[in-house]
């Protein structure tokens, strides 16, 4: 045991990065909305990327811990205490045995993640620890957190930030955690529009020269049915030239789809596997945190780039956070 | 980028045409045809073993449909040959192997196309829209469930919900439009009708399709081996039984 459910948050799921290779068979992909702030908080307690992180919503949840658990919580910024004292994020932080742990309400950005050193120790269900809700299965019982919920927590590998650890137990403070942070994509912090970039996609030549200069010329605002399965956009309208045919297939995190109404939708995470309706585009996949993260409310504007660009930008993130995985390495052995 | 124009590709196979194009930056799409027939899924089906067999590196996942093949790429895990220049993107050396690849398909290589019989109980309570479908098309409950009984359908997709068969070769005559508000809550197990296909819902789910029947048959069971009682190619037979068979056999499976 180790984390109890004192309240449950809005929305608080178990998620890693995805259930892969069952897409064949309709189940969508699932997994942490804002990828990088799941990695990241995955680094800073030792942990593999791939362990389950606790994402939660807009209103935290809250625990009390019945061991010692060293967390880390990146992301979105909450209003995060440990009995009542706040603790920063985006480094380890020691909860000692009989701790509240409590996240209140959200006060930038959308979600944020909670890393336990060691990791939840649930079941994976087709290869993945993330919760798909409808399907009922995957993370903690196919559901979001429930009050009275006891999570269980692995016990944290030993070859795993053993001085830090040691050095925070030892600590005579009651909430320890180092002086240094790691560095959190702050991007979302400035105030909007924010830009996003995509790339066009199948169906994008089906759509009249002045449909496309509005998607792109105009700001769009981000829904309040906006969901982890996708992000409804209002602004201009955006209707086919003529009614499209379109073949069912494969849909992705980011696929922007118009439905008949016009109000285009990004595709996020717990997206279905296969989409009908005309595909605009792809949201590239370094921007996808930063959508990830943004509230119902937000002004976001499009970017038209290509795959070059795309993949750079993804690959820039990638090389910040093997830079980061490094310089974590070095700090959590000194 | 979608040339559709019919030319007999350099494939080891006929092909209208065979466009390789990206979804973004961590997925490409092969698209094979621009009309749904079986000969399309058929097409993708081959595709599909071919590549899976090749394990290509960096590949984590392939998702077939009607007339494509979409692969899910992790770009850092892609390997580039040595032939291959330095900033050559993933989705280039992906395409590259994909072409070489598809030279050589063995004509036998396919899904394995099995016929699953599913039984349905039609109209009442099990399928409300059945009886002003019939209206609307001047035909009797009888009429439209023989027409819906008749074809051997094939799954051209899985999809909307885990185990949720798109089936191919639904009667022209039972085309039609997705209703116009959906329904909040379909039952697990219904039979529809959406558009020119027919599916059933593994899940309770909402849904906008007319509700024709519903079957005791579970189509999605992560206890079971396989998983999802239907695949991509196979062939599907609804069969009419009435209420107290339902009910029996709904029964026994609990």
């Amino acid at each position: 045991m180790a984390l109890k459910v004192l309240r449950a948050g809005v929305l608080s799921t178990l998620q890693d990065l995805g259930r892969w290779g069952s897409q064949r068979i309709g189940v969508p992909v699932s997994g942490a909305m804002d990828r990088y702030s799941h990695r990241l908080a995955n680094l800073l307690v030792g942990n593999d990327e791939t362990e389950a992180t606790v994402e939660m919503t807009l209103v935290g949840p809250g625990f009390t811990a019945t061991r010692e658990v060293l967390i880390a919580v990146c992301g979105a910024e909450f209003d995060a205490r440990v009995n009542g004292q706040p603790f920063p994020k985006a480094r380890p932080v020691l909860v000692r045995a009989g701790s509240t742990l409590d996240f209140g309400r959200c006060r930038r950005g959308c979600r944020a993640y909670l890393a336990v050193a060691g990791g939840f120790q649930v079941d994976p269900v087709l290869g993945s620890r993330s919760t798909f809700i409808r399907g009922g299965f995957g993370g903690w019982h196919g559901r979001a957190l429930k009050r009275g919920d006891l999570l269980p927590v692995s016990e944290p590998d030993a070859r795993l930030f053993p001085s830090l650890h040691r050095k925070l137990s030892n600590a005579s403070v009651q909430l320890a955690y180092p002086s240094w942070a790691a560095t959190e994509s702050s991007e979302w912090f400035a105030p909007g529009p924010y830009r996003i970039r995509f790339m066009v996609g199948r169906h994008w030549e089906a759509f009249a020269e002045e449909a496309r200069a509005a998607f792109i010329g105009n700001v769009y605002r981000v829904g309040t049915n906006s969901d982890r399965q996708g992000y409804r956009l209002k602004g201009p309208g955006l209707h086919p030239r003529d009614p499209v045919e379109v073949i069912s297939a494969a849909v992705t995190f980011g696929t922007i789809q118009i439905p008949p109404d016009g109000e285009p939708i990004v595709l996020m995470a717990n997206r279905q596997t296969t989409g009908g309706y005309p595909r605009l585009g792809e949201v590239v996949s370094a921007d996808l945190s930063l959508l990830a993260q943004l509230p119902p409310g937000a002004e976001v504007r499009f970017q038209v780039v290509d795959l070059a660009t795309a993949h750079a930008a993804s690959m820039a993130r990638e090389r910040d956070f093997a830079l980061m995985r490094e310089a974590l390495a070095l700090r959590a052995h000194i | 980028m979608h040339d559709s124009s019919s030319t007999r590709t350099p494939l080891g196979f006929d092909c209208a045409r065979l466009d390789i194009f990206p979804l973004g930056d961590r997925a490409l799409v092969i698209e094979v045809a621009d009309e749904v027939s079986e000969a399309s899924v058929d097409l993708v089906s081959r595709i599909d073993r071919t590549l899976a067999g090749a394990r290509l590196s960096g590949v984590r996942d392939l998702v077939p449909a009607f007339c494509s093949l979409t692969l899910y790429y992790d770009p850092r895990l892609v390997e580039r040959p040595g032939s291959e220049e330095e900033n050559t993107l993933p989705f280039d050396v992906l395409r590259r192997q994909i072409e070489v690849l598809l030279q050589d398909i063995p004509a036998d290589i396919g899904y394995a196309r099995r016929l699953v019989e599913i039984p349905v109980c039609y109209g009442g309570d099990c399928g409300e829209d059945l009886a002003p479908l019939a209206l609307a098309r001047g035909m009797s409950a009888e009429e439209f469930i023989a027409l819906h009984t008749a074809p051997t359908y094939f799954v051209g997709m899985l999809g909307f919900l885990p185990g949720f068969p798109y089936l191919g070769g639904l009667d022209p005559r039972l085309f039609c439009p997705r209703r116009a508000t959906p329904r909040a809550r379909v039952l697990a197990g219904s039979v529809a009708i959406g558009g020119q296909h027919s599916g059933i819902y593994p899940f309770p789910s909402p849904g906008g399709w007319h509700v024709i029947g519903r079957t005791p048959v579970v189509l999605f069971d992560l206890q079971r081996e396989p998983i999802s009682l239907l695949a991509m190619g196979d062939r599907v037979r609804f069969v009419s039984i009435t209420r107290e068979a339902y009910d029996g056999y709904a029964e026994r499976s609990r």
